[in-house]
């Protein structure tokens, strides 16, 4: 089995070469030849997804097979380990994570090659890009990282198991969620780089990459709420998101994602920020692959960090080469990236562009020199210091706020002017209603000068407020424009409206979803949490709830052996229900795992984590957390993935006007 | 103020107004400060949010429930007598950083080049305003593109005249 899937990865290896070189020569030379050349170039690209599969299923196959005489499935699979994660053994060690993602990005191809009709230049230029950074993984998978390396002496009789932190359901879809993100911004960058290489006249590039940046953002935006998620329900710590380096690895190319999202409409409406976009989006891909270098290498200590190795020096030579490229290509074409516009107006949607690109921006420096700046401290002064959550608060929640006030004065921005009045009248209300909110929340009794965490939590849900209101109103006002040339009633008209503009009011929804995941994160300011030992009988209190300890109770599985607690919780003093915390054994690997017990609502999540037995005194220990508004942060993104495949939904034609109008009447909502 | 055109009766006016509010915002500043003095559980979270778990799990001490972990339990335990003996913060953290070494702080100090750590955030966002000013300068000074055909673009009234229409006719 090995065999054939060392065979392979090595035909992977010469196809991408061959796609690479021939698909080079192709678009050097001229005339029909060349055109014959650069389809076989295409075919091999195809033909490489192929054998990528053939490799990424063997590996799947050896691990449902149990065999052991593959060193990567000894290490991360056992015999008795459920079969969802024998599948999830693909992705869940370095050797294996690699070649998924030389898979995703072989389909990635795929899709790209066999639309290649859509503009077959530079498509051929952009599958040539796919098949260098193709060249690389497939080099670290032949020759540093080999999947199908096999055991040296007796075959052991079992495996040492899959991690237990990663035998949870989330983590069978988290990490391909994540690495279709991070894999799918090398398509934006092939298209970039290909239309910068081969100076691409006109704006038809963006036009052709938008979907694929959208989808890819997507799915980089699940992955990383996944991976929120699987932490807060895992790692039995109470929190979500803990500024950790394979955490900030993540969120980086997020962020300038978000940015190219926003830059690129000023180069599709106004042709402006060319060469900012074009470096926008060679950074995102160049911090896609530094997030796979710090996930694998060990640069950095991170509790994610579930592989590591030497393989850094692979991606250090990687992230030069891919700098040196496109600087090479920028200044060898930087004439062809000249502006078309002047900018009109400071009070426009291009300078809301401009102070949306910077904060974002800011915001993905700060991560990284707070995730690189303990390296940079023991390389200055020789020692090290640690870069935790109170650094990343502190200077990351307030430009989170001024991007939120950005989200919630953008919308109402024209395009290149807008009138101090007309901003004033869209603007007046919902700064009522967020005043109002406010003010409501002193009211009941949250005191920000208390602390700064109350008083950021205020504005986060003020600001909130603003943003949802504007938000509406935009669909309101929309929607009454529609009522009234269609005669529809109101919801018909603003179902109308989604279909004129898709991307805009798609857009509008993904703010909207931002909105409730930062009410969600805003509740953390009020999270309380109580530890105690407890025997049979014996009761805790945390806010309106009340735990008694029933039972301790214990089973046996193959995979694992398991104690749990039975605490009835009590609610103003009527039973609510009974949870059961638990804590597990994996007896391949010998190591313990939390379960925590989570009872969630819209208000709060009551969850709570047995922590262990105190060795000194035997009795159980029970940690319980009650965290405010946790599961708005889930909603949210629910909401943010609707928005985005509304975004992905083609515009409708033309509307159907069925009353008669006085002018002739422009796209309603044209013009994001 | 002289060009402004106050009269010496406003000048005293605000002058006192000035006064008036330094006196309100250092005294809300004292009673801030006094709000939280001589709490100890307060103190306990305070500090043991800015320091680490130095198991390796990578979490804050107060919020490391590592199974098994050697360190939090007996890292909290000396936090709560320390907090019992008196010790102010400073003598807490020395104590901590002398025993666990410098990464046991959850964030850089305000020391030496640690203090670069939090000055390269707010210099970003300098150099970026005025990076961002500059290029809005640029931008507004950049002559209007010449149509195709040699057609001059309308702008000042006649265009707010048109986009006054527009806005009308689209109501959006």
């Amino acid at each position: 089995m090995s065999q054939i899937g060392s065979f392979a990865l090595l035909a992977a290896l010469a196809l991408s070469a061959y796609s690479f070189l021939a698909g080079i020569a192709a678009l050097a030379g001229e005339g029909p030849g060349s055109e014959r050349l650069g389809e076989t170039a295409r075919r091999a690209g195809i033909a490489t997804f192929a054998v990528v599969l053939l490799a990424a299923v063997v590996l799947v196959m050896a691990a449902f097979a149990d065999d052991f005489s593959i060193a990567y499935i000894f290490h991360h699979s056992n015999r008795d380990l459920p079969a969802p994660y024998k599948f999830a053994t693909l992705w869940s060690g370095q050797e294996g994570s690699l070649l998924f993602w030389s898979l995703l990005l072989a389909s990635y191809g795929l899709v790209l090659r066999l639309r290649h009709k859509t503009d077959q230049r530079l498509f051929a230029y952009a599958s040539v890009i796919i098949a260098a950074v193709q060249i690389f993984f497939l080099l670290l998978l032949n020759f540093a990282a080999h999947p199908f390396a096999v055991m040296q002496g007796q075959l052991p009789a079992d495996g040492n198991g899959l991690n237990p932190l990663l035998q949870y359901p989330e983590m069978v879809i988290h990490p391909p969620m994540l690495y279709l993100g991070y894999v799918g911004f090398t398509i934006p960058f092939a298209f970039a780089l290909g239309a910068l290489a081969m100076r691409y006249p006109g704006e038809k590039w963006i036009h052709i990459t938008r979907r694929w940046t959208m989808v890819t953002w997507g799915f980089l935006t699940i992955g990383i709420f996944l991976g929120a998620h699987w932490a807060y329900s895992v790692l039995g710590w109470g929190g979500y998101w803990g500024w950790d380096p394979v955490e900030n690895a993540s969120l980086m190319p997020w962020l300038t994602g978000t940015a190219f999202l926003h830059s690129v409409m000023m180069q599709e409406k106004r042709g402006m920020l060319k060469i900012w976009n074009m470096w926008l989006i060679f950074a995102t891909f160049g911090l896609s692959i530094f997030g796979t270098f710090l996930t694998r290498s060990g640069v950095v200590s991170s509790v994610h960090a579930f592989a590591q190795s030497s393989i850094g020096n692979w991606f250090v030579g990687f992230l030069a080469l891919i700098a040196a490229t496109c600087a090479f290509f920028f200044f060898k074409n930087k004439s062809h990236l000249k502006s078309e516009h002047k900018l009109e107006s400071l009070v426009s949607r291009e300078s809301s562009f401009l102070f949306n690109n910077l904060l974002l921006l800011l915001a993905c420096f700060t991560v990284l020199w707070g995730t690189l700046f303990p390296i940079l401290s023991e390389w200055v002064q020789g020692t090290k210091v640690t870069v935790g959550p109170p650094f990343f608060n502190k200077v990351n929640v307030p430009v989170a706020l001024l991007l939120l006030l950005l989200t919630a004065v953008g919308p109402l921005l024209a395009w290149r002017r807008t009138s101090v009045e007309s901003l004033r009248r869209n603007f007046m209300w919902p700064l009522v209603g967020a005043l109002a909110v406010a003010v409501g929340l002193l009211i009941m009794g949250v005191r920000p000068w208390k602390d700064v965490s109350y008083f950021y939590s205020l504005m986060t849900i003020a600001l909130s407020v603003l943003v949802a209101l504007t938000v509406i109103s935009e669909f309101v006002r929309g929607g009454k424009v529609i009522s009234r040339h269609t005669g529809q009633n109101l919801l018909a008209s603003v179902v109308h409206l989604w279909h004129r503009n898709t991307r805009r009011y798609g857009g509008y929804i993904v703010h909207f979803g931002v909105v409730i995941v930062m009410i969600g994160l805003a509740g953390a300011a009020f999270n309380q949490d109580k530890e105690k030992e407890m025997g049979f009988g014996d009761k805790m209190a945390i806010g309106p709830y009340t735990l008694v300890c029933q039972s301790y109770t214990q089973d046996d599985k193959p995979n694992y052996s398991s104690e749990w607690a039975v605490m009835n919780v009590f609610k103003n003093g009527e039973r609510l229900a009974t949870m059961y915390p638990e804590r597990r054994f994996y007896k391949a690997s010998q190591q313990t795992s939390t379960m925590v017990a989570n009872r969630s609502t819209i208000k709060e999540d009551l969850y709570i984590v047995y922590e262990g037995v105190n060795q000194d005194t035997g009795r159980p220990i029970i940690k319980v957390h009650l965290n405010p508004l946790v599961m708005w942060i889930w909603v949210g993104l629910l909401v943010m993935i609707f928005g985005t495949i509304i975004a992905l939904v083609p515009n409708a034609a033309a509307i159907r006007v069925t009353a008669p109008a006085r002018v002739q009447v422009a796209p309603v909502g044209a013009g994001d | 103020m002289k060009k402004l055109g106050f009269s010496p009766r406003q000048m005293v006016f605000l002058s006192k107004s000035r006064k008036r509010a330094a006196q309100v915002v250092l005294l809300s500043l004292s009673l801030l400060l006094l709000l939280g003095a001589g709490d100890e559980e307060g103190r306990f979270q305070t500090l043991g949010h800015h320091m680490m778990c130095v198991c390796g799990c990578g979490q804050i001490l107060l919020e490391c429930n590592h199974v098994g972990c050697q360190y939090s339990d007996r890292m909290r335990s000396e936090l709560i007598a320390a907090l019992d003996r008196g010790d102010n913060d400073d003598l807490i953290t020395q104590n901590f950083v002398q025993k666990y070494g410098t990464t046991v702080i959850a964030a850089p100090t305000n020391t030496g080049f640690n203090r670069v750590a939090w000055i390269m955030p707010f210099l970003a966002l300098v150099l970026g305003l005025v990076t961002t000013a500059l290029i809005v300068r640029a931008w507004k000074d950049r002559p209007a593109p010449v149509a195709p055909g040699g057609v001059q673009p309308v702008t000042g009234p006649e265009l707010e005249t048109f986009r006054r229409q527009a806005r009308e006719e689209t109501e959006i």
